[in-house]
C-alpha cells in the first residue's frame, strides 16, 4: 500500500499545484490529504467534465493541474478529452480509480471496469495502472506525457492506497 | 437586439482580458469581429465554457477573467453555475448571449425561453447577477460587473441573426492555446 500523503507530496514535488475531481471510495484518503493540507487547493467538481474544463482553464493559467476521479466517470469526459485536451494538447494528470476490476464489484462497476482500459486506448488517451512498486515510474512517465502537453490516466485499483470514509 | 449587435456593442469595452468563448455561434461572431489574442476559442466541449473560464479566473487571480456563453451551454453544465458561486472567484465575469436557441445547428430551441437563466444564477449564489433586453443597457451593465466584486452574470437577450456564411476560427487548436497563454504570461 502507498501512503497517502507521501503520493500527495511527490505529486507537489513534481509542480502539480491545482487539485479537483469526484470522489470516490478508493480515492478518499488521497482528498482527506489535500483538503486538510490548504497548501495547493482542492476544488470539489459537481461532474468529471466540468473537472476537466476547470484543469483546462488551470493549466493555460499557469497551473499544474490533477484530476481525482472515479471511472464512472470517464464516459462523462470522453467528449472533453477527444474535443478539448487532445486537440489543443492541453495536460492534465488523471488520477482515475478502477471500480469493478476483475469482475467483482457492485452491478454498476462491472462493465465500465472491463473496458476502461480499452476506452482510454481507443480515445488516445495514454494511462499506466499504479502499484506500490512501479509508482516512482509511472509518474516520471506521466511527466514526460505532460511535457509534450498530453493527459496522462493513472488507474489506481483497491487497496492502492489508504481509504477514509 | 440582434446577437452581432450584442458583440459590437460589448467588443470594444475590452482591453487585454482572457475571453474564454463557448463553442459556435459565440467563437465565430466574436473572432469575425475582432480577434484577439486573449480570446480562448472553445470549438469542441460543448458546456465547459464555464468551468474552463473558472480554472482561468482562479489562477489568475490578478486579472478580470471573461467568460463568452450561450444559453445551450450554460443548461447543459447548470452544476456549474454552483462550482463558480461555491468558490467566488471576485474577478470573473460571466457573460450569456441568450438567443433561446442553438442557431449554429439549425436554431432549435432551447429552454431558456421559459427558464431565466440569471436567476439561476443568482439562486446558485453569484452576488451580481443581471439581464438587459436593450443595446444601450448592455456597456452600464458590463461596467458594473467589471468594477463590482465578482462572481458576476450578464445574460444579454438577443434574437437570432447569426449569418452561416460567418467564417470558423481559422487558428488551429494548438494555435489558440499557446496565443491565450502568452497573453497572459503562463506560455
Amino acid at each position: 500500500m502507498l501512503s497517502s500523503q507521501s503520493f500527495i507530496d511527490r505529486l507537489t514535488d513534481n509542480g502539480f499545484n491545482f487539485f479537483t475531481g469526484v470522489p470516490c471510495s478508493l480515492l478518499s484518503g488521497l482528498i482527506a490529504c489535500l483538503e486538510e493540507s490548504g497548501e495547493a487547493p482542492y476544488i470539489p467538481a459537481v461532474r468529471e467534465d466540468a473537472a476537466v474544463g476547470l484543469c483546462a482553464g488551470a493549466y493555460m493559467a499557469g497551473s499544474l493541474p490533477v484530476l481525482l476521479m472515479q471511472n464512472s466517470g470517464l464516459g462523462y469526459c470522453l467528449n472533453a478529452f477527444t474535443s478539448l485536451n487532445l486537440i489543443y494538447k492541453i495536460p492534465t494528470l488523471v488520477i482515475m480509480s478502477w471500480r469493478g476490476c476483475g469482475g467483482k464489484d457492485a452491478p454498476e462497476h462491472i462493465i465500465m471496469g472491463e473496458i476502461n482500459e480499452d476506452l482510454l486506448k481507443t480515445a488516445g488517451m495514454d494511462f499506466a495502472v499504479l502499484t506500490p512498486e512501479n509508482h516512482q515510474d509511472v509518474l516520471q512517465q506521466a511527466m514526460l506525457k505532460i511535457k509534450e502537453g498530453l493527459p496522462f490516466t493513472l488507474l489506481v485499483k483497491k487497496g492502492i492506497f489508504d481509504e477514509r470514509h | 437586439m440582434k446577437g452581432t449587435e450584442a458583440f459590437k456593442e460589448i467588443i470594444p469595452l475590452l482591453k487585454g482580458e482572457p475571453v474564454v468563448h463557448a463553442n459556435g455561434y459565440i467563437c465565430r461572431e466574436s473572432f469575425q469581429q475582432q480577434d484577439r489574442e486573449a480570446n480562448f476559442y472553445m470549438i469542441g466541449s460543448m458546456g465547459l465554457a464555464s468551468s474552463i473560464g473558472l480554472g482561468v479566473a482562479l489562477c489568475q487571480p490578478d486579472k478580470k477573467v471573461i467568460v463568452f456563453d450561450g444559453d445551450g451551454n450554460v443548461l447543459m453544465s447548470m452544476g456549474t453555475l454552483a462550482m463558480i458561486a461555491a468558490t467566488a472567484p471576485k474577478n470573473m465575469v460571466h457573460i450569456v448571449f441568450d438567443n433561446q436557441v442553438y442557431e449554429s445547428t439549425g436554431s432549435q430551441k432551447s429552454l431558456s425561453g421559459t427558464i431565466p437563466l440569471e436567476e439561476v444564477a443568482k439562486s446558485s449564489g453569484y452576488p451580481m447577477a443581471f439581464r438587459v433586453t436593450k443595446k444601450e443597457e448592455i456597456k452600464p451593465a458590463f461596467k458594473k460587473l467589471m468594477d463590482g466584486k465578482g462572481p458576476g452574470f450578464l445574460l444579454i437577450k438577443v434574437e437570432p441573426d447569426f449569418d452561416p456564411k460567418t467564417g470558423r476560427v481559422t487558428h488551429t487548436p494548438e494555435e489558440i492555446k499557446t496565443r491565450f497563454m502568452n497573453s497572459m504570461g503562463a506560455g
